[in-house]
């Protein structure tokens, strides 16, 4: 590979100014050297963001055989079997491929920038932290070409069903194993930057809240990644080496499974919705040229969220016969989340109140994502009322609510965050007008594909099933136009990033007038390094730097 | 381009209006058939009502600021960014509001594990039925009864479901909600269930009886319900269970409780003459038609009915080592089933003369030539 060959979306810098004074930069020369070998915050940010959306259209296209099955009742494209491979793969690559890597690359890439730090506190780490991930995800992906196929047993892997996969145990196994590392490093890394490179002045209650949400997710993720890893290496050795830690035939338990892999999944949803909270924090005050609202009640109610999420796990176990004691126990727990979660609603709300808006695309996908995670969030309070959830639980109706709180919830959340920080990425401002096209398209369709669903499960419509009785038909209809339109939108992201990183307008230092947050100071594009002098910043530039 | 958006909106709305009205169903949750569907009906309505008026308050002052409070109409923002008061308002009266709901809750939840009477006593129970899940099938066990049957999808619809099968299910009634054989129960009794699974975890859901529970291997769970009125009632396995995850439909039969002895009577009779049946010698065409019929309806799900099976996980019988082989071999395996695969110990799940004319019929079907028979007597004595 020639040495003068850079990945377009990086080589502005040099075509901008044209080489014509020293390199300031000091930008590794070469593919490998800037991408393989990099050690560099913003560059690996933009690798984890591209993985990110290759994951998030793989993914999406699983969803699209999904829903082109369901369009009508009759099997007319694929066999049940390969269905359920398509919903298992579907949920593994969003919630491990997509979502997570997009927060961790926005990590990456806006933390140092935030707190005034010249870069991540571990960056060799952070290199082998993303390029575990291709490895892990073609791992996964390999075993659709396998004998026996994908994994189909559903992304909980709840066995004794998992076991029956044959030889894609093993393979979906360590994936799990290396995405799970993938993300311990990541979460370390995260915290040992806030915790030791904020710039000297800057304390924990001046950091802005997309560091505080992150940071609390770090913590998170060290917490329950492991325990992840130990349920699916019991699921390995009951496969492969003759244990029974989940095979009643042998003394062992089935539901035990189903407890230690909660008390993983239910923190790991809000591991892939707090630094969504913390982007739309960020976005509101800017375009409602208003402070954030109780900031530091912000801070209180995301840590109180954390902290209930690890004790609420068997409400998604309501069916599986606890005792009356848990069940109550769990109910109210559950319920108890709502409060931290209102205060944060609530919150946003009385930042908009009397400020002077605009409406942008980072603030019209903030709104929106306000608007419909609450839709999400409410759905969430249904549920947590045991004896209805025994008619919720494993329907449409739960489909709803998780594509609420994880599409319009966790993904508007990270193209909020796109659209916001893509021209100090970039140097270029977005054409609005695509923006608006894209938002506008995004959230109707994203509307008509899940709206619908609520009343399917309420009908009676349960979920992961390939062929449905004739009188679900209408609103499968109405869900798969949805579907399709919305895939199809975010294919036009693609054009509409592409089309800004290749050129456009160029973005001032502050891209959003009146912005405040140290990313705003540094020029756009970002220099490959920033803040290289370690000493104090202007607190004045931050939102919180001063009293709050 | 603003008037545009607007009137696009209108037309999806309109359109979603019109689809939801000409929908046959409702947008709502079923009422049911028993007081604890209507309790969770009742609820779920009072919550989402809740939510609504939330909603309405909530996203109510969101628009009142997106079209007051914006720049274009040059409004000045103020400069506020804490209220002590406002963040304890805004705490305090969503936990007063989540008591409320959590009471009836509290209420029907303790109902539905502890049920008692109008006296405050323990609820009595009139009868028991045990539901094993299989796959892809229930199996039904009146425990005082001592009648016992498998229910699967009907043969109709499991025919218009394969892909490619040319048939348009519009066509067929009540599609994947049609069982061979329903379960039938007496309306206004106190009914039992035990529920449990031999394979994987399977939930057994009747949307109209208010509840549904996991069936899992190595369980016993218990559910009750008591069904007011009579009729046909459907519903579907809940729990992601194998590839015919969603096609073991549940139905269930509540009849008037002398309909109810009548069919007992009659399960009761079919049982004797079953009975009878194992003692007889059967003759080889005889096991041959038996089987084909018994094969179709247990075996081809998995083994197809062609015999090719669907490799690796559900092997070929056709030309196979192991059916043209002895046949205690295969008589042992069906009866105990292979751990670690979906092939069942189908001892405890069809009858001795099931048994014997499925494996009479695959080792002289697809090429097969063993050429023997397999005798009812025989299974059953291999059975101990």
């Amino acid at each position: 590979m020639s040495q003068d060959i850079t990945p377009n979306e990086m080589n502005h810098a040099e075509v901008a100014h044209g080489h014509d004074h020293h390199d300031h930069d000091h930008k590794p020369k070469g593919f490998v050297k800037r991408w393989l070998m990099t050690t560099n915050h913003k560059d690996i940010g933009t690798l984890y963001l591209i993985f990110a959306f290759a994951m998030f259209i793989i993914g999406g296209a699983m969803a699209m055989i999904i829903r082109l099955e369901l369009f009508q009742p009759g099997l007319q494209f694929v066999e049940p079997d390969f269905f359920n491979q398509m919903t298992t793969m579907h949920a593994l690559i969003m919630v491990f491929g997509a979502v997570m890597p997009a927060f961790v690359g926005l990590a990456n890439w806006m933390i140092p920038l935030m707190i005034g730090a010249p870069d991540m506190a571990l960056p060799r780490m952070n290199n082998w932290s993303f390029w575990i991930l291709p490895f892990a995800f073609t791992m996964l992906l390999s075993t659709l070409f396998m004998p026996g196929g994908a994994p189909a047993g559903g992304w909980t892997m709840y066995p004794p069903l998992v076991l029956q996969g044959g030889h894609n145990v093993g393979f979906l196994v360590f994936a799990v194993h290396m995405m799970g590392i993938s993300s311990i490093m990541g979460a370390i890394n995260v915290i040992a930057t806030i915790m030791n490179m904020r710039a000297p002045n800057v304390g924990y209650l001046n950091m802005p809240l997309f560091v505080w949400t992150w940071l609390i997710t770090a913590f998170l993720l060290i917490a329950v990644m492991p325990v992840l890893a130990g349920a699916v290496t019991m699921l390995l050795t009951d496969r492969y080496f003759d244990t029974s830690f989940f095979s009643a035939a042998g003394g062992g338990d089935p539901v035990l499974f189903q407890h230690i892999f909660w008390f993983f999944g239910h923190p790991e949803v809000y591991i892939m919705i707090l630094p969504a909270f913390g982007i739309v924090s960020e976005i509101i005050p800017t375009f409602a040229r208003k402070p954030l609202f109780g900031y530091v009640s912000m801070v209180y109610a995301t840590a109180a969220i954390a902290f209930l999420s690890f004790i609420v796990w068997a409400h998604h176990m309501f069916s599986v016969g606890m005792p009356l004691g848990g069940e109550l126990y769990f109910m109210y727990a559950t319920m108890m989340i709502a409060v931290p979660t209102g205060v944060k609603i609530f919150n946003w709300v009385a930042t908009m109140w009397k400020g002077s808006m605009t409406f942008e695309t980072p603030m019209l996908f903030s709104l929106a994502f306000v608007i419909l995670f609450t839709i999400g969030g409410f759905s969430g309070v249904m549920m947590a009322l045991a004896p209805v959830d025994l008619q919720y639980h494993d329907t449409y109706f739960i489909v709803a609510h998780f594509h609420y709180v994880l599409v319009t919830g966790a993904v508007f959340g990270i193209i909020a965050g796109a659209y916001y920080w893509l021209p100090k990425w970039s140097g270029h401002m977005y054409n609005e007008r695509l923006g608006k096209i894209h938002f506008w398209w995004s959230t109707i369709s994203v509307n008509v594909l899940f709206f619908p669903q609520h009343f399917l499960g309420l009908a009676g419509m349960p979920r992961r099933i390939p062929d449905y009785s004739t009188q679900f038909a209408e609103f499968n209809m109405w869900s798969s136009i949805g579907g399709f339109a919305f895939g199809l939108a975010q294919v036009f992201f693609i054009y509409v990033v592409w089309k800004t990183v290749k050129g456009g307008e160029k973005a001032t230092a502050e891209v959003w007038p009146g912005a405040k947050g140290l990313e705003w100071t540094v020029p756009s594009p970002a220099p490959h390094h920033t803040f290289e002098e370690f000493g104090p910043v202007d607190l004045d530039k931050m939102a919180h730097g001063k009293d709050h | 381009m603003k008037k545009a958006q607007m009137k696009f909106m209108m037309l999806i709305t309109g359109l979603l209006a019109s689809s939801m009205a000409a929908a046959e169903y409702g947008l709502n949750l079923r009422k049911g058939v028993t007081d604890f569907s209507e309790t969770a009906y009742e609820m779920h309505t009072f919550t989402l009502w809740i939510c609504i008026v939330i909603g309405v308050l909530v996203f109510g002052a969101m628009i009142v600021s997106i079209f007051a409070h914006r720049k274009s109409k040059g409004y000045k923002p103020e400069q506020f960014s804490h209220s002590t008061v406002a963040e304890v308002i805004w705490t305090v009266i969503p936990i007063l509001i989540l008591v409320v709901i959590a009471i009836p809750a509290t209420k029907a939840l303790i109902q539905m594990e502890n049920p008692t009477d109008e006296q405050g006593k323990r609820m009595k129970m009139d009868m028991t039925i045990k539901v094993t899940g299989y796959q892809w099938k229930w199996k039904y066990d009146y425990m005082d009864e001592g009648i016992s049957f498998l229910s699967t999808l009907a043969q109709e619809h499991n025919i218009a479901r394969q892909k490619g099968s040319g048939i348009d299910v519009n066509t067929i009634e009540n599609y994947l909600l049609e069982v061979d054989k329903p379960l039938v129960i007496p309306v206004d009794t106190n009914i039992r269930f035990l529920l449990t699974a031999d394979d994987v975890i399977h939930a057994w859901w009747v949307p109209d009886f208010g509840w549904k529970r996991d069936a899992i291997p190595g369980y016993i769970n218990e559910a009750w319900t008591n069904v007011k009125t009579p009729g046909t009632y459907r519903g579907q396995c809940a729990e992601l269970c194998g590839k015919d995850h969603g096609f073991m439909p549940i139905v269930v039969e509540a009849v008037s409780k002398a309909e109810y002895a009548r069919w007992v009577a009659d399960q009761k009779g079919e049982q004797a003459v079953e009975a009878e049946m194992v003692q007889t010698e059967w003759t080889k065409a005889q096991l041959m038609d038996k089987g084909e019929e018994v094969f179709n309806a247990q075996c081809a799900t998995c083994h197809q009915a062609t015999g090719a099976g669907m490799p690796p996980a559900f092997p070929a019988l056709a030309g196979s080592e192991f059916v043209n082989g002895p046949a205690a071999d295969q008589i042992n395996l069906v009866l105990n089933g292979k751990a670690g695969t979906a092939m069942q110990a189908f001892g405890n799940i069809l009858s001795d003369t099931d048994i014997a004319a499925a494996i009479t019929y695959t080792r002289n079907s697809f090429g097969n030539t063993a050429g023997d028979v397999v005798q009812p007597a025989t299974v059953k004595s291999m059975k101990q």
